[in-house]
């Protein structure tokens, strides 16, 4: 597939391999463009200058994360396959993906808790199998699976994690943003779902960490206390964390994410901001029909919103925006060509993610909501 | 690619301690294994202590009363009934909640709560054994123990060996409830050979040589000797330092923490 995702994903490679040159650092762990350029296959398009969102406190210059042709199996199993991106310090980095893309194998990699088959991964530079307690320094970590012991109040498990850490986060201000405050005696067994969740992610937080790898965050979170992690994952993004964000929800990864991973079976099927990935998805509206006598095409191509027309046999299919079957379809009328067999496709962000990965956004959200 | 691996520990001290009082606190929150461990321990001695037959000194126990006889077998009991009630079944339900995997992502080394677990174990123990030797002294005319070092070692190396057996079984259960029926599977023919239901020296000769070799047979008696005067014998301090280091190699081999 030679997706236009691909091309900016290498924009996005290209950005940040000229960057780090200029600045002259990392020069042990060289990025390459090559695992990137051959997902798509694109040419090398022109590089934007501006760096993926606002942030005055990140170094763009430096990569917190790289992953190089990253393969992991099960048995037969192909979790993940051969994937590559790099991330840019302060960047919030989403993956997304149905369930059993790869998203969890590939993070875990990343943070040493699995070994890879293959490939490199580094995170400020270190090798997670080769370092893990550096690792451990530096990232804060939320597991899907994460538990804690059922008779420990929550105060007393955050003042242990608090304590892991050399210079750790200010706890009251973390729990206070994602409503524990007033949990603090609460034993861990009598919190809600919602709530074990959010306690996790304050953990994950919790030593200041200088990459945050946060797996499903808001999953079995209220509208309201996933508006607030992302507002907190925004904030801690804005004092220079990196945020390595697996998620199933598309608003979550427009909202939040600089960029975004699409991962389905094991591979990279798009890697853009969350803008280009909506435009692919939002923008293209196509209405295909079976003129009944031939007519000049001009006057489709005069209409407002049209952007392309092809044959598909004997039907047309005309590509725009805006309200295209009607201005189709009168314009035809007008002309005296009649309209048969007219099929208007509107693309959503559910299209867009089916025509990437072939699975329906719902299942993964179903899986996600249970 | 050469990589100098760090193995230097950088996640501060204090950390342990909080680990440490965390543990003691769900030992306090969960308290079967301290009502079995140190409570009915205490009733039986004092129970055993106020039954006039047990108080008098039979030629078939050596010399010693019935009661005299209980006292080491009760200590080596709560030994046992602790480090099983607190060690493997919280430990696999931690691997299985997936505790032991979210401390690993951390820069804590997991193993520091199974450090913090033993030495909040060690503790309870400890003050276990101080009250049933104190209780038997004050309450019971019991003379103090004669050679407290050896006692020290001998208890020592019980707590060693159960620690041993309790982490084997934590390693080798795949499932809290699979650890639960090790542990009874491993702990009612322990306390058999032990003397808890009957004096292993009424019993036969071959049951005897038996529970020579079985970990509280031979804590019982190292625990007695010592407390009578004399330094235990090799035998059964070594049975127990064997049963420490293979069951301490099968926990380090098979121990998963995910």
């Amino acid at each position: 597939m030679n997706t236009p995702g691909g091309e900016v994903a290498q924009q996005a490679e290209l950005r940040t391999g000229r960057l780090r040159a200029r600045s002259g650092q990392r020069e042990r762990h060289t990025p390459s463009t090559a695992g990137t350029a051959q997902l798509s296959g694109a040419p090398p398009a022109s590089a934007p200058a501006a760096p993926p969102g606002p942030n005055q406190r990140r170094d763009p210059a430096r990569t917190a994360v790289e992953i190089l042709h990253l393969r992991k199996t099960y048995g037969s199993l192909v979790a993940v396959d051969d994937v590559s991106f790099s991330v840019t310090e302060g960047e919030i980095f989403g993956i997304l993906g149905p369930n059993g893309a790869g998203k969890t194998t590939t993070v875990e990699c990343a943070i040493g808790l699995r070994s890879p088959d293959s490939g490199t991964i580094r995170l400020m530079g270190i090798d997670p199998q080769a370092d893990k307690a550096a690792i451990h320094e530096i990232t804060g970590v939320q597991l899907q699976s994460g538990a804690f012991p059922a008779k420990l109040r929550v105060g007393e498990i955050i003042d242990m994690y608090q304590s892991f850490y050399r210079h750790p986060a200010d706890v009251g201000e973390l729990a206070g943003a994602l409503g524990l405050a007033d949990k603090r005696k609460s034993y861990y067994r009598s919190l809600s779902g919602g709530q074990q969740q959010r306690l996790s992610v304050v953990l994950a937080l919790i030593g200041a960490p200088k990459i945050a790898v946060l797996d499903e965050m808001t999953t079995g979170l209220d509208p309201q206390a996933r508006r607030d992690a992302w507002e907190l994952i925004e904030h801690v993004r804005d004092r220079g964390t990196t945020v390595l964000l697996v998620t199933h929800f598309m608003e979550e990864a427009e909202r939040l994410c600089d960029r975004v991973a699409l991962i389905d079976s094991g591979r990279i099927v798009a890697l853009d901001t969350p803008a280009g990935l909506a435009a692919r998805a939002l923008g293209a509206k196509t209405v295909r029909f079976l003129p009944s006598a031939p007519f000049d095409e001009s006057l489709l191509t005069g209409l407002p919103g049209v952007t392309a027309i092809e044959h598909d046999g004997h039907h047309i299919v005309v590509s725009g925006t805006g309200e295209l079957a009607t201005a189709v379809i009168v314009a035809m009328h007008a002309a005296g060509v009649e309209t048969q067999d007219v099929r208007i496709d509107a693309s959503t962000l559910e299209d867009a993610f089916v025509r990437l990965t072939g699975r329906h956004l719902h299942e993964a959200e179903e899986g996600a909501q249970a | 690619m050469t990589t100098l691996t760090l193995t230097r520990p950088r996640a501060p001290r204090a950390a342990f301690g909080n680990m440490v009082i965390n543990e003691a606190r769900l030992a306090w929150r969960q308290p079967a294994g301290m009502i079995a461990g140190t409570g009915i321990a205490l009733l039986l001695l004092v129970i055993f202590g106020e039954i006039p037959v047990f108080r008098q000194s039979s030629a078939n126990l050596g010399g010693y009363s019935a009661f005299e006889i209980y006292i080491p077998i009760l200590m080596a009991f709560s030994i046992a009934i602790i480090a099983f009630t607190y060690l493997p079944g919280p430990l696999v339900s931690y691997r299985e909640l997936g505790i032991l995997r979210r401390l690993s992502t951390t820069p804590v080394p997991a193993y520091w709560v199974l450090a913090a677990q033993i030495v909040v174990q060690a503790c309870l123990m400890v003050v276990t054994l101080a009250l049933l030797v104190t209780v038997s002294i004050v309450f019971f005319g019991i003379s103090a123990p004669k050679s407290p070092a050896a006692m020290v070692l001998a208890i020592a190396l019980c707590m060693a060996a159960l620690f041993a057996i309790g982490l084997a079984i934590a390693a080798l259960a795949r499932t809290s409830g699979a650890a639960r029926g090790l542990m009874a599977a491993a702990l009612y023919p322990m306390m058999f050979f032990s003397g808890l239901y009957y004096p292993v020296q009424l019993m036969p000769a071959v049951i005897r040589d038996i529970s020579n070799y079985t970990p509280l047979g031979a804590a019982v008696p190292a625990i007695g000797e010592s407390w009578v005067g004399q330094f235990p014998p090799a035998q059964p301090l070594l049975v127990l330092v064997g049963y420490a280091l293979v069951f301490g190699f099968l926990a380090k081999r098979f121990f998963r923490w995910e």
